[in-house]
């Protein structure tokens, strides 16, 4: 288990590294900031100046050495849009976007577990089509939109949540339901495929034929058992999470992560957008990391090899 | 099937059932799956409208006419039958909108799914069929490109290089060959191993030819099943890109530019946000019954699944 957890953490290093060469790969592409520094009536001796200064007369792979090891020192360069390191300004707008994903994983968790067990236990009932119908319109909604709807529903005609921003709880409903509706389309589909498989096993049949009620046949062999991929899946559903928690603080203007990416895209405040890729990207390998190790705690048949 | 092959068919009874029969065998199959039809009916409409589209189309997308600012559609009092879904802020025809932002769409999202899928088969080929420390590198690869949301990718590429149809082809493109590199690559992992492969390297067949001859057509099934899907969640991307404002930028029309205009009058004109939502919503769907009824057919393995 050590051995393979410790396996497992090296494994990011290359993974972390092939993002960073990525990166900053993209930005050297994306040209000289030199450019942009100075007046248009700069002399040429000014740019190579300041180009030197900068390190950027350097080739492509030493400036990528001293890009790692400032990255190992968490040092993404500074905003100029803030005026002062990267990094920090990311960290400050994290709980916002946590806060927004975990309230969404509630919402989803808690429409898509009994809905899917539902489904499964009473499959082809009218309510096992409107189950999965929903889920398959839930995914076809492009998230943003429902949010748009939600708003022109909830907000601006019946009144009942503010529009956008963040502070109260009510603030977190209509965001929360947003993101948190795509994901449990998801689950909904996953959790009633991994009931049916388990109700059809060898023990669930012995369970029902030993004339324990169907409740506790559900709720205590089949359920517990069908939560292993669920919980797994969810974990590594992280990246999708983050990505729609993106274009749903867009929507709403909740002061997470997305907004700030979005508003450093627009003025290609380069530092910023490249610390958020980097939190992001580590965020969804530590989650895709601690599902790899609940799958094996959850189910102690599978080998660490 | 080509009209030449009927009347050949025609002339000699053997010949019928041996010619006539997939193109049966496969409108009986999917009229069998309710599902499937609606999906098949709701694609081929959309991709009729998009090819169509310029005389369909009631009026000229981009004519603007201050006289006809917001008008709701034609049911509600002050909306007319020349413009059945309403107008926009400068007078715009919706309707004329949404059919001319099919185009787009389907376009970036079939031509950018077309490359992801070269892409991501070629990877998933070599690394499942070479294995060792490629297969090892390739997989590091495909990780890292999973621990980035594809919006994000997509957003810091369109950044640095600027917003263009072209761009954004490749840049969803690029963040989509993941699902098919690993998709292939399992595939082959277990492909290589049954006997028919095994045969062929017994009689020295070259690699690249046991490659494309023996592997690439049997994974060709699982490609369709998930390029029918990527076209979905592509369609679904793009919108978003071009809500966000990095995506189709104006004059082109595209559905989540739409949408994006619309957002602004949400207090006062909710046809405006709400019909280009809509049409991504059915578009999406048929095209979500479409994959999974492919999916059923190709794949018996997974029927009845999900």
């Amino acid at each position: 288990m050590v051995k393979y957890f410790i396996r497992r953490v090296l494994q990011t290093i290359p993974v972390l590294l092939i993002i960073s060469f990525i990166i900053f790969s993209l930005v050297f592409v994306a040209g000289d900031p030199v450019a942009l520094m100075l007046p248009e009536d700069a002399s040429f001796e000014d740019v190579e100046n300041l180009r030197e200064a900068l390190g950027l007369d350097r080739p492509f792979l030493v400036q990528y050495g001293s890009y790692v090891v400032n990255l190992l020192q968490g040092d993404f360069g500074e905003s100029f849009r803030f005026n002062q390191s990267a990094l920090p300004i990311v960290l400050d707008r994290l709980p916002a976007t946590i806060e927004l994903a975990v309230a969404a994983m509630l919402v989803a968790i808690v429409i898509s577990i009994p809905l899917g067990i539902w489904s499964a236990t009473k499959r082809n009932s009218s309510l096992d089509l409107l189950a999965t119908g929903g889920a398959v319109i839930g995914k076809a909604m492009p998230n943003f939109w429902l949010g748009i709807m939600l708003i022109l529903l909830f907000s601006v005609t019946l009144g009942w949540f503010p529009v956008s921003g963040r502070g109260t709880m009510l603030h977190l409903v209509l965001p929360a339901i947003t993101l948190g509706t795509g994901i449990a389309a998801e689950m909904t589909r996953l959790i009633r495929s991994s009931m049916i498989d388990i109700l059809n096993q060898d023990y669930v049949r012995t369970a029902k034929s030993k004339g324990i009620h169907d409740f506790f046949v559900v709720y205590k062999h089949a359920f517990r058992n069908s939560l292993i991929p669920v919980v797994t899946i969810t974990a590594l559903q992280t990246s999708t999470v983050v990505g729609g928690a993106l274009i749903t603080e867009t929507v709403f203007s909740w002061p997470g992560l997305g907004q700030l990416l979005i508003q450093a895209v627009n003025t290609r405040d380069m530092a910023v957008v490249q610390a958020c890729v980097f939190v992001i990207a580590i965020l969804v390998i530590l989650m895709n990391l601690f599902a790899d190790l609940l799958y094996r705690l959850l189910d102690p048949r599978i080998k660490y090899n | 099937m080509s009209s030449a092959q009927v009347n050949v068919a025609a002339e000699n009874g053997e010949i019928i059932n041996k010619e006539a029969k997939p193109f049966l065998k496969w409108a009986r199959l999917l009229l069998k799956s309710k599902t499937g039809t609606v999906g098949f009916l709701i694609v081929f409409l959309i991709v009729l409208v998009s090819l169509t589209a310029k005389w369909i189309a009631p009026h000229d997308p981009a004519a603007i006419n201050p006289a006809n600012m917001l008008l709701p559609p034609f049911w509600m009092d002050g909306g007319t039958a020349a413009h059945l879904l309403g107008t926009d802020n400068l007078g715009r025809d919706i309707l004329s909108r949404i059919i001319y932002g099919s185009q787009v769409s389907l376009m970036v999202g079939v031509t950018s799914v077309i490359l992801a899928g070269i892409i991501g088969v070629f990877i998933g080929l070599i690394s499942g069929f070479y294995g060792g420390i490629i297969d090892n590198i390739l997989m590091r690869l495909v990780d890292s490109f999973l621990a980035i949301p594809n919006i994000l990718f997509a957003l810091v590429i369109l950044t640095i290089f600027g917003p263009s149809v072209i761009t954004l082809i490749v840049v969803l493109g690029v963040t989509n060959w993941v699902s098919y590199a690993r998709l292939v690559r399992g595939e082959v992992l277990s492909i290589k191993e049954r006997e028919f492969v095994k045969a062929a390297r017994s009689i020295g067949v070259k690699n690249n030819k046991i490659i494309l001859r023996h592997l690439l057509p049997n994974v060709i099934s699982s490609f369709i099943v998930i390029s029918t899907l990527s076209v979905a969640t592509t369609i679904i991307l793009e919108a978003s890109l071009s809500f966000l404002g990095l995506g189709i930028q104006p004059p082109t029309v595209s559905w989540g530019g739409i949408l994006s205009d619309g957002r602004d009058y949400l207090a006062t004109s909710w046809w405006l946000a709400t019909f280009p939502g809509v049409t991504i919503t059915i578009t999406v769907l048929g095209i979500i019954f479409l994959g999974d009824w492919l999916r059923d057919v190709l794949d018996p393995h997974s029927q009845g699944r999900s």
